[in-house]
């Protein structure tokens, strides 16, 4: 089993039956089972979710991105800073980055309120943070490789040559 | 008097097109999944696009020279080596407005009235008319299921095609999905020169093969100086509505095709020359990317006919597999399926002779309209 050709086509869609991903791959289906299982169980595939566009959903869903600066000390690396940032459930995504600043974090949140709330009443006052800047998402054309919006629509002939 | 009654005897003998009696019936049904159609489902790498559009604010809106710009004919040549062909950009190569032209083109130039054109069937829908228009007469050669729609020299000996001035070729084919190894070209090959006859194979599925690598029998010995390519942009590329191929042949071959080619269209679009440049300079990625998914979805296909018990030989090539129908009647399973499940397939006996009792599926469609497809077809076949 290519594994590298099994996570190219769960990230394509993860919600391709065993059974079409077999056929897709030319294996048989409890061969693909079993190399799901062990890229679960090595923790290579970490879960599954959806693709949402949040502009079509009526329930107001807020979400920033927020820069954070910290400031090391002997006793506190990076490492001990992100477990307890990735903690708080508001936080979607979690990154160390180079460049101006340490971590991006991504927040998500019912208003803006709550989403600026939860930063400075949870994340800035962490001793190690130094400073924030936050950007609230104000519309969102791609998300994880998927272009949202309307798309193409098909406008080639039924039947052609 | 009437334009009718003054139709060229050219024209006349030509029959409507099958594959357009099936669209009109095809564009009556509302809602239709279309595995009918012979055509990417993506659209022209970006960076190709992007070339089209800088052209047009550079204001390259003029004709070119009517072989082709010369960059682009110089990477045309530099891109076929990976098939093992070599072209001189300067004088072996010309542009023209999609494959099509340049099958169109060779026909012109070097069938005379009269002439017998070969064609293995089933085939692209155009070879007939196209050997027609230019005075020939066509000879079908039918291919078989049980030969996985290969071109043998037994094929070419029973259908009388040792009396042939022209053979056409095209693997990876339309309709079927066949392929053919550099062996069994040999062997057409050897038929070939033994009866003396000049090949026109067009080639424009090369680069959408799944298995191995494409070959093309204008690199066997003693072919090259016989033989005309074809190739162009519209399926590897997704450039369709750019219309833009090429023929490569010897100097003399080609200079008599731009006769024709200056006359009658002058040069190939100005604009999409620039985006085939870019597709051959940037876009190798892209293909490929198209190429796994293509692959991805023919295994699905083929899978989804074995287990519903259609009998599809494994097609390697191109963006179709052509299962048997059912009863063995083509046209009657085509329409019942597209009036009753709403999905649309193409009979194979619009291809030609061979293609009787089978159904070209095109799967350039998303999985997602394809499993769809595959279900509705199904719940057909088990009626």
């Amino acid at each position: 089993m290519d594994k590298q050709s099994l996570l190219d086509l769960l990230r394509h869609d993860a919600r391709e039956s065993v059974d079409d991903i077999a056929r897709q791959l030319g294996a048989d289906a409890e061969a693909v089972a079993a190399a799901l299982d062990e890229l679960e169980d090595d923790g290579v595939v970490r879960g599954y979710q959806a693709v949402v566009d949040w502009n079509r959903v009526d329930e107001e869903h807020v979400r920033a991105q927020v820069e954070v600066d910290v400031e090391l000390d002997r006793e506190t690396g990076y490492e001990e800073i992100a477990t307890r940032i990735a903690r708080f459930p508001e936080v979607a995504t979690l990154r160390l980055v180079s460049g101006t600043y340490d971590f991006f974090i991504e927040v998500e949140g019912e208003s803006m309120h709550a989403v600026s709330n939860f930063v400075s009443e949870r994340i800035a006052p962490i001793p190690e943070v130094t400073k924030t800047v936050t950007h609230f998402v104000m519309d969102s054309y791609k998300e994880e490789g998927i272009e949202l919006g309307d798309g193409d629509d098909d406008d080639r002939l039924s039947v052609s040559p | 008097m009437t334009f009718g009654d003054h139709l060229s005897d050219r024209v006349e003998q030509v029959p409507p097109s099958g594959i357009r009696r099936f669209f009109e019936l095809a564009e009556e049904v509302d809602d239709v999944i279309s595995l009918g159609v012979g055509e990417p489902d993506f659209s022209a790498p970006w960076a190709a696009r992007t070339a089209a559009i800088d052209s047009l604010e550079r204001g390259k809106t003029s004709y070119t020279s009517n072989r082709g710009m010369r960059e682009l004919r110089e990477a045309i040549s530099e891109r076929v080596t990976r098939y093992g062909q070599e072209y001189d950009p300067e004088n072996e190569i010309i542009v023209t407005t999609g494959a099509s032209e340049a099958v169109d083109l060779a026909f012109r130039a070097f069938v005379d009235a009269g002439d017998v054109v070969a064609i293995p069937q089933p085939s692209y829908i155009s070879y007939t008319p196209g050997a027609i228009f230019a005075g020939g007469e066509p000879l079908p050669v039918p291919t078989h299921a049980e030969d996985e729609f290969k071109l043998t020299p037994e094929a070419l000996e029973a259908a009388g095609a040792d009396e042939a001035d022209v053979l056409v070729l095209c693997y990876p084919n339309n309709p079927t999905g066949a392929v053919m190894t550099d062996e069994e070209l040999a062997d057409v090959a050897d038929f070939v020169r033994e009866h003396d006859l000049l090949v026109l194979s067009d080639e424009i599925y090369a680069d959408l093969r799944y298995e191995d690598d494409h070959a093309s029998i204008a690199t066997h010995p003693g072919m090259r100086e016989r033989t005309i390519v074809f190739n162009g942009f519209s399926k590897a590329y997704a450039m369709t509505g750019l219309r833009l191929g090429y023929a490569m042949g010897p100097p003399e071959a080609i200079d008599a095709m731009n006769k024709v080619h200056q006359y009658a269209m002058l040069s190939a679009p100005t604009t999409a020359q620039y985006a085939a440049l870019e597709a051959l300079r940037s876009c190798d990625d892209a293909v490929e990317e198209m190429r796994t998914e293509y692959d991805r979805r023919r295994r699905f296909v083929l899978a989804r006919f074995d287990e519903m018990g259609l009998d599809c030989f494994e097609a390697k090539g191109a963006f179709y597999v052509f299962p048997e129908a059912p009863d063995g009647d083509d046209e009657a399973f085509a329409e019942g399926l597209l009036e009753e499940q709403n999905v649309a397939l193409v009979p194979g006996s619009v291809f030609g002779a061979g293609g009787e009792g089978h159904l070209r599926v095109s799967y350039a469609t998303s999985m997602r309209e394809l499993r769809e497809a595959m279900n509705r077809i199904e719940a057909y076949v088990s009626e």
